[in-house]
């Protein structure tokens, strides 16, 4: 099975982990994106995500191969849903088992921040007012120079609470 | 020093898939053997065609400066031979004349790179990574080698490229030295070639704001448009795009794709827009 799955049911993590699981791991680091119920001050009330699945799945397994290289962990998976989502649905799943905590936690952080800059993956809120639109900010034209999250979690945070 | 460069068009074959002789079949008009010939004089002043001495009186190659093969070697390498024979100083630009996609961006590529202390500067084959022999650079210094392998009793200019001190190239155009040995690669190739259709039929998938423009997820078309960014030109001009070219990327056939890339009939192209997973 690719290490890098689209569904269009509902991510069950549970599953995923059990793949991760190894004898020479000592731990394993997970990370969940889930629906949040605002985005740059509009209340949303539901997402939708959509990919271009045959290069989706190529790149992000390029990603997730990279991870393990890059930070020598064991095994890495990653899952993202597409289709209609609620409020705390989990939209993205990763996960990360190696023999120490340190490189599972940064490769986990390498493929969720890789994920959302390089997969064809798009998506569209639903707000209270019944507007919606595609998000599309982070590394568009004005935001190429930056991607650090510290400074730009909340304020590029696209409905979900890792942003 | 650099030795002068001459080129050749080899137009020596027998023709046997094709069933008839490949040098006068017409693309747009105009032989492949004329084509190949007015291209590479596009870049070298002395072009040459190469015949086998039966051939020499034919309509189209009698039009050419010629070279005849010498006796004693059968096939392509007769012809390089043969032009080295002719002049051992010069290095020969060869080409076979049934290539009817090669371009001058490719030639001027070959004759960039082309290092003269090496045999032979050539392409490797985007279709099996192999040295592609029917268009490369054979510089004087590969006349001992040749003689040596042909004494040997083999004839293939594959293989002694891939025995010999070879710069091999990754090609700019990896169609561009596609050969067409049948009649329905022929058939194919004409439809690509022919001027009132240098329009390709492709295939274009919208996603995510482009498909809401579109309003559809896909449309088979034919264009004019010879790279994506032309695409995303005309297609802005007939859906309204909002998004710039320059905050997309480009897919063309499931896999990211240069906005400059030549497209060719049957493929699938896709305009990525700023992505939003996670």
């Amino acid at each position: 099975m690719s290490t890098f799955r689209f569904t269009r049911t509902a991510i069950d993590g549970q599953a995923l982990r059990n793949e991760l699981l190894d004898h020479h791991c000592g731990g394993y680091a997970a990370f969940e994106g889930w629906v949040r119920d605002h985005n740059e001050g509009h209340a949303v009330t539901r997402l939708e995500y959509e990919a271009f699945e045959p290069l989706g799945m190529k790149e992000g397994a390029r990603i997730v191969e990279e991870a393990i290289k890059r930070y020598g962990v064991t095994r890495a998976l990653c899952e993202h849903r597409v289709g209609e989502l609620g409020l705390g649905d989990v939209a993205v799943w990763v996960g990360v088992s190696a023999a120490h905590r340190d490189e599972a936690f940064k490769a986990c952080r390498f493929i969720i921040d890789e994920v959302k800059h390089r997969v064809p993956i798009w998506k569209k809120e639903h707000y209270v007012n019944g507007d919606s639109g595609w998000v599309n900010c982070e590394r568009c034209a004005a935001d190429a120079h930056s991607h650090d999250h510290d400074h730009h979690g909340h304020d590029h945070g696209h409905g979900l609470d890792h942003g | 020093m650099t030795a002068s460069l001459k080129g050749l068009v080899l137009s020596g074959g027998r023709s046997t898939r094709m069933k008839q002789d490949k040098a006068v079949l017409a693309y747009a008009g105009e032989t492949q053997l004329d084509r190949a010939v007015k291209l590479l004089q596009s870049r070298i002043k002395d072009v040459f065609v190469s015949v086998r001495a039966d051939q020499a009186q034919e309509a189209t190659r009698a039009r050419h400066p010629q070279i005849v093969d010498g006796e004693g070697v059968e096939g392509p390498i007769a012809g390089i031979r043969a032009a080295q024979a002719a002049d051992p100083e010069a290095a020969w630009l060869v080409v076979a004349c049934d290539l009817p996609l090669l371009d001058a961006s490719t030639l001027d590529a070959l004759l960039a790179s082309r290092d003269s202390r090496r045999v032979a500067t050539a392409f490797r084959s985007s279709h099996d990574g192999l040295p592609e022999p029917l268009c490369g650079i054979w510089e004087p210094r590969s006349r001992d080698g040749l003689e040596a392998f042909l004494a040997t009793g083999r004839n293939c200019p594959r293989k002694f490229l891939i025995n010999s001190d070879t710069l091999l190239l990754d090609q700019p155009n990896p169609r561009a030295l596609d050969n067409v040995n049948t009649p329905d690669e022929f058939q194919a190739t004409s439809a690509q070639l022919a001027p009132s259709d240098a329009r390709r039929a492709l295939r274009v998938q919208y996603f995510a704001l482009l498909r809401e423009q579109a309003k559809c997820s896909e449309e088979s078309l034919q264009t004019d448009a010879a790279t994506a960014r032309d695409l995303y030109a005309e297609l802005t001009a007939r859906h309204g795009f909002t998004l710039p070219a320059d905050m997309l990327k480009v897919a063309v056939n499931a896999e990211f794709a240069d906005w400059s890339r030549p497209l060719a009939a049957g493929d699938t192209v896709v305009f990525i827009p700023p992505v939003a997973g996670g």
